[in-house]
């Protein structure tokens, strides 16, 4: 029991200790240089570190994951408080917004290739364009389910309209923008490493996908340790930016 | 003085409020009782300005009423406070859209704390209040706006019996403290004959009966017989089936 508690208690490690277990099971049972050890990738993932190979590849990766998830969040955040406040906007928008949202976006990397170039802009659009309907979504979502005793309670102090926005709408949908916020992360990282594949020779998909074209087993995997890391650090960073703007979530429980 | 003149309210087709017809003189405190679904909140929520009616009128102190009033404070059943901020920070809330000066707010907020024996849960987030201390500080956010009306809706419905009856005594300090009109919507008989200098007795969205009560601001009056007396009267009401011929 003191174990289970000391390891819940630094979820992090616990964590990592799993996952090296595991991969170690699979390397040892695979027994083929196509998934090395923990440690040799371990090994192969500092000595990319200190030679700036991967270094770079991560930079330009999360600078794409930041600019599109930062846009995305620019626009859909204000949209959503608009519509989930304006029953008409909703009205209006909404129909236009379940059109779109099923649509499988990635389909249209070409499309956007040719329009905004190989560079870093068609695969930050495409990451928007993806990303954007959940954060619009989850937003107007959290704004229509404010409790009505929380509306009345507000309307009696008598606050206007954009000290409502800042005291009442704002902070209750945080706790739903934070929650879309780490989704669209996830997403994002998968449809980059996706989008990296095509027509780059930057970022942490290509470097991934080259190091398997020529055949190097270990700078492949310190590529997925590193992507990996890239995306725990950047959980813990909501996590952190969560327990600062929605303390109180985690009191009195 | 608030005058209450063929006041009617529906939603959609249901008829919530029927004709009501009430004048309630300055300072006097109010009980409106009834079972669920009479219409006794949505009479709260219009003197609140919370609702807008279509038909009749609601004037206070010689203004017609149809929208939130700044003299007017309302509790709602479950305090109403914003979980994200802190007691002190959901108490300046009214004063900061009063637009009143960021220093002068500190000092009113605290002054009211103390005054509450709040103090010590100012920093604290709703949720680590107790049900209890969520409506005392409920009351502070409200007593703080310099209000003459006070509307409180079932406001210890959701209380253990010791508190419930802490916070009637609180609400009966203040009263004679600082004297303001108190329209109180409850469930409780007992709270209804305790706080109420006359206690409304409605049904179906009308008003069943108005009963006086001459025991109102005796705050040891639980201990005496005539507050039974008058409590298996307005049960009397409760359970009657038609309305006075007076009111009629």
């Amino acid at each position: 029991m003191r174990v289970l508690n000391k390891l819940t208690k630094y979820k992090s490690i616990y964590g990592f200790i799993i996952i090296l277990i595991l991969w170690y099971i699979l390397h040892k049972g695979i027994d083929s240089s196509i998934v090395p050890s923990p440690y040799e990738t371990i090994i192969a993932f500092i000595n990319a570190l200190i030679n700036g190979s991967l270094l770079l590849h991560l930079l330009v990766s999360l600078l794409r994951i930041v600019s599109a998830v930062s846009i995305a969040m620019i626009i859909g955040i204000p949209m959503g408080l608009w519509m989930g406040s304006n029953s008409r906007a909703d009205a209006i928008i909404s129909p236009v917004t379940y059109l779109l949202y099923p649509i499988p976006k990635i389909a249209f990397l070409p499309v956007f290739m040719l329009l905004f170039g190989l560079g870093n802009l068609s695969k930050i659009v495409l990451i928007i364009t993806i990303i954007f309907f959940q954060v619009l979504l989850a937003t107007r979502d959290g704004v229509k389910e404010i409790p009505t005793n929380l509306i009345y309670s507000v309307k009696s102090l008598g606050l206007n309209h954009w000290q409502t926005y800042l005291h009442l709408v704002i902070p209750s949908t945080l706790p739903k923008i934070i929650s879309a916020l780490r989704i669209s992360v996830g997403i994002s990282i998968s449809v980059l490493f996706f989008a990296e594949n095509f027509a780059t020779t930057y970022g942490i998909g290509y470097y991934i996908m080259n190091s398997w074209a020529i055949v190097q087993y270990k700078e492949m995997f310190a590529g997925i340790l590193g992507l990996s890391l890239m995306s725990y650090l950047i959980f813990k960073i909501i996590d952190l930016i969560e327990g600062k703007v929605c303390a109180w979530m985690f009191v009195g429980k | 003085m608030i005058q209450i003149n063929n006041l009617n309210y529906s939603y959609g087709q249901e008829e919530a409020l029927k004709n009501i017809n009430l004048t309630i003189p300055e300072n006097s405190s109010y009980a409106v009782i009834g079972e669920s679904g009479c219409g006794k909140t949505t009479l709260l929520y219009t003197l609140a300005g919370l609702l807008h009616y279509i038909e009749g009128e609601i004037i206070i102190n010689d203004e017609v009423i149809n929208g939130v009033r700044k003299e007017t404070g309302i509790i709602l059943q479950d305090s109403g406070l914003l979980p994200w901020k802190r007691v002190s920070e959901n108490i300046s809330l009214g004063l900061k859209a009063r637009n009143i000066d960021k220093y002068n707010i500190k000092d009113i907020v605290n002054n009211t704390l103390r005054e509450l024996n709040l103090l010590q849960h100012k920093n604290k987030y709703p949720n680590e209040l107790s049900g209890g201390q969520k409506q005392r500080v409920a009351i502070a956010r409200t007593l703080v706006m310099d209000i003459d009306t006070l509307l409180l809706d079932e406001v210890t419905s959701s209380l253990d019996a010791i508190t419930k009856e802490k916070i009637q005594d609180l609400i009966l300090k203040l009263y004679h403290e600082n004297p303001m009109t108190i329209i109180l919507v409850t469930h409780s008989i007992e709270e209804a004959v305790f706080l109420g200098q006359k206690i409304i007795v409605m049904e179906k969205g009308s008003i069943k009966k108005i009963i006086n009560n001459p025991y109102f601001g005796d705050k040891d009056i639980r201990d005496k017989e005539e507050y039974y007396i008058l409590c298996n009267e307005v049960r009397k009401w409760l359970y009657k089936g038609d309305n006075d011929e007076s009111l009629k």
